[in-house]
C-alpha cells in the first residue's frame, strides 16, 4: 500500500486518516533548535469537507489515497443516483446524494462536471461555475424596478431558490455562480 | 514549464540580500569592538552530533569511510577553547538534514560564539544587545521567562511537575488532533505544547528570553542542582519564532560522554543512524574547557526579521529548492 513519510507532505496531497480521504491544505514544519520536529498540517476530509488541525511527529508516515479527479458529463437523475459518462471512454458512473452535494442544484443535463474519485468511488462532483437556469416560480416582477437593489426568492427549474432582482420574473432564464448560489444576470436561453 | 524555467532565480530581493551583508558588517564589527576574535572550523567532520532530534548529512570520503557535515560549529569551537584561545566567534553555513520549511532551510547560516567567565545570564544580555543593534524597533528590554514562567503564563501548567495527560489536555484546548500519547515521551510533548502554545505567544516587540529548562533537554548545557535541577540553558526568542539557544557550558567530559551514551543508545532503540560520536572534543573537555558561556544564532532568521519578511526563503538567495 502506498504510503507517505511527513517529509514528503505538501498542499494538495491525498491522505487517509481514521479511514477517510483527506486533502492536505497546509503543512507547516514544527522544530525547536534542540527538539523533537512535528508538522502542523491542515487537512480537509474530502467526504464531509470538514477543515481539521492535526500535528503529526515528523518521520510518521501515513497512507496515501488513491483520488483521482476526471471531467464527465451529466446525464441523468433517477431520483437516488446521478449518472455521468466519462466523454472519453463513454465508460458510466453513478454518484450518490452525499457526493453530489450542492451540486444537485444546478444540473439538469449535459453539463461537464468533475468528478472526484476515491478508490474508483465518486466522492464529490462539481458543477460548472456558471449554470443558465429557468425560473419557474417567483412574486411578480416590478417593472421598471431595475435599480433599487431589492431581492426575491425564485425558484429555478432544477428545484433550486436564489435571490434575484425585483425585476426578474416567471419563465425568465438567469446565470447563477454556483460557488455561492447567486445570481449574475438575466440570461438568454 | 514556466514555473521551472524561473527556478534558476533568487527567492530573496536584492534588497533583502544588501540587507544580509549590511547586518553581516555590523555583526563582525560588534564582535571586533569587544575583542571576540573570528574563527573557521571544518564543516565536514569524523564524528557527527549524537542529539537525538538532530540529523547530519553523510558524505562519502572517497579514500575510505564517512564523513558528516556538521550541524554546528560547537564542537571544534570548545576545541579551540580548550586550546587557549579565549573569546571566539564564527560565522558559517551549517547543515540540517530534514529540516525544512517556512522558518527552515537544511543549509543555514548560524552565528555562534562564546565567551569565556560569562553564565548563561550574562549571555543572554549580550545577545540581546546584539539583536537590538541588528533588528531596528525592538523595545530596549528583552523580557525574561525561565522554563517554567514561560509554560505557567502561556499554557497554564508547571512543566517540571506535570505529566504527558496533562501535556495532552492543554493542547485540546486548541482542538487539535495529536499523537498518540506513547508516541512521544514527555520532553517530547513538552516540545509539542511548546510549540503549539507558548513559543508562539513570545518575543512580541521585544525579545524573550526562556532559561532554565528541564534537566532533560539540557543538550550541552551544565545542570544546577536544585529542586527539581534545570539545565543552564536559554532560547531567545522574537516574533514567535526561535532565534538563539545558548548554555552555560558543560565542562565535565565524564558527564559529556555519559550524555552522548545515552544519545547513542536512544538512537539504537529508536532506530536512528548511529554515529561516530566525537572523540577530539571528548579530549579537550578531558584537558579542560575554561569556564564560559555559548550560544547559536540563526542568522538567515535574524535577516528575516530585520527585512520583516515571512519566510527564510526570503533572505536566502537560492533555498533548498533551488540548488
Amino acid at each position: 500500500m502506498a504510503s507517505y513519510s511527513t517529509n514528503e507532505f505538501k498542499s494538495g496531497l491525498k491522505i487517509i486518516l481514521d479511514g477517510d480521504p483527506y486533502n492536505i491544505v497546509e503543512n507547516e514544519f514544527v522544530k525547536p533548535g534542540k527538539g523533537q520536529a512535528f508538522n502542523r498540517v491542515k487537512v480537509r476530509n474530502l467526504k464531509t469537507g470538514r477543515m481539521l488541525d492535526r500535528n503529526f511527529k515528523s518521520g510518521e508516515t501515513v497512507e496515501a489515497a488513491d483520488v483521482v479527479e476526471m471531467d464527465v458529463q451529466y446525464l441523468y437523475s433517477d431520483g437516488q443516483f446521478w449518472h455521468f459518462m466519462n466523454p472519453e471512454n463513454y465508460e458510466q458512473l453513478a454518484a450518490d446524494a452525499t457526493a453530489l452535494g450542492e451540486a444537485a442544484h444546478w444540473l439538469k443535463g449535459e453539463e461537464m462536471c468533475k468528478v472526484m474519485l476515491w478508490d474508483g468511488r465518486p466522492l464529490a462532483v462539481t458543477a460548472p461555475v456558471f449554470a443558465i437556469l429557468k425560473v419557474t416560480g417567483t412574486d411578480p416582477g416590478m417593472r421598471g424596478d431595475t435599480v433599487t437593489g431589492g431581492t426575491k426568492p425564485a425558484k429555478l427549474e432544477t428545484g433550486a431558490t436564489v435571490r434575484v432582482p425585483l425585476f426578474i420574473n416567471e419563465g425568465d432564464f438567469i446565470k447563477v455562480d454556483t460557488r455561492n448560489a447567486t445570481y449574475v444576470a438575466r440570461a438568454k436561453e | 514549464m514556466r514555473c521551472e524555467e524561473e527556478n534558476w532565480r533568487p527567492t530573496a530581493s536584492l534588497a533583502s540580500l544588501r540587507l544580509r551583508a549590511e547586518l553581516l558588517k555590523k555583526l563582525r564589527a560588534f564582535f571586533d569592538t569587544r575583542g571576540v576574535m573570528e574563527v573557521e572550523t571544518p564543516a565536514l567532520s569524523r564524528a557527527a552530533v549524537t542529539d537525538r532530534h538532530l540529523a547530519s548529512f553523510r558524505v562519502d570520503d572517497p579514500s575510505g569511510g564517512a564523513l558528516y557535515l556538521h550541524t554546528s560549529p560547537e564542537f571544534p569551537m570548545k576545541r579551540l577553547l580548550a586550546a587557549g584561545s579565549g573569546d571566539i566567534y564564527q560565522v558559517g553555513k551549517v547543515f540540517r538534514a530534514g529540516e525544512a520549511g517556512r522558518l527552515h532551510n537544511p543549509e543555514f547560516t548560524l552565528v555562534e560564539w562564546y565567551r569565556l567567565g560569562f553564565d548563561h545570564h550574562r549571555l543572554m544580555r549580550e545577545v540581546a544587545e546584539l539583536v537590538q543593534l541588528l533588528v531596528p524597533g525592538l523595545q530596549q528590554s528583552p523580557e525574561y521567562l525561565s522554563y517554567r514562567e514561560a509554560f505557567l503564563q502561556h499554557a497554564g501548567f508547571d512543566p517540571f511537575i506535570a505529566d504527558r495527560q496533562t501535556c495532552i489536555a492543554a493542547l485540546r484546548h486548541h482542538a487539535k488532533v495529536l499523537p498518540a500519547e506513547n508516541a512521544l515521551d514527555y520532553d517530547g510533548w513538552l516540545d509539542l505544547v511548546a510549540g503549539e502554545t507558548v513559543y508562539p505567544a513570545l518575543g512580541k516587540g521585544r525579545l524573550t528570553f526562556v532559561f532554565d529548562y528541564p534537566a532533560g533537554q539540557a543538550a550541552l548545557a551544565r545542570i544546577h542542582s536544585g529542586d527539581p535541577p534545570a539545565a543552564a540553558r536559554f532560547e531567545a526568542f522574537l516574533h514567535g519564532v526561535e532565534l538563539a539557544n545558548g548554555f552555560h557550558e558543560l565542562a565535565d567530559a565524564k558527564e559529556q560522554q555519559r550524555r552522548f551514551e545515552r544519545d547513542l543508545e536512544f538512537r539504537k532503540a529508536t532506530g536512528l543512524p548511529a554515529v561516530p560520536m566525537d572523540e577530539h572534543f571528548l579530549a579537550a573537555l578531558a584537558q579542560g574547557l575554561p569556564e564560559c558561556a555559548g550560544v547559536a544564532l540563526g542568522f538567515d532568521r535574524l535577516v528575516m526579521r530585520a527585512a520583516g519578511v515571512h519566510s527564510i526563503q526570503e533572505v536566502i538567495a537560492f533555498p533548498f529548492e533551488r540548488v
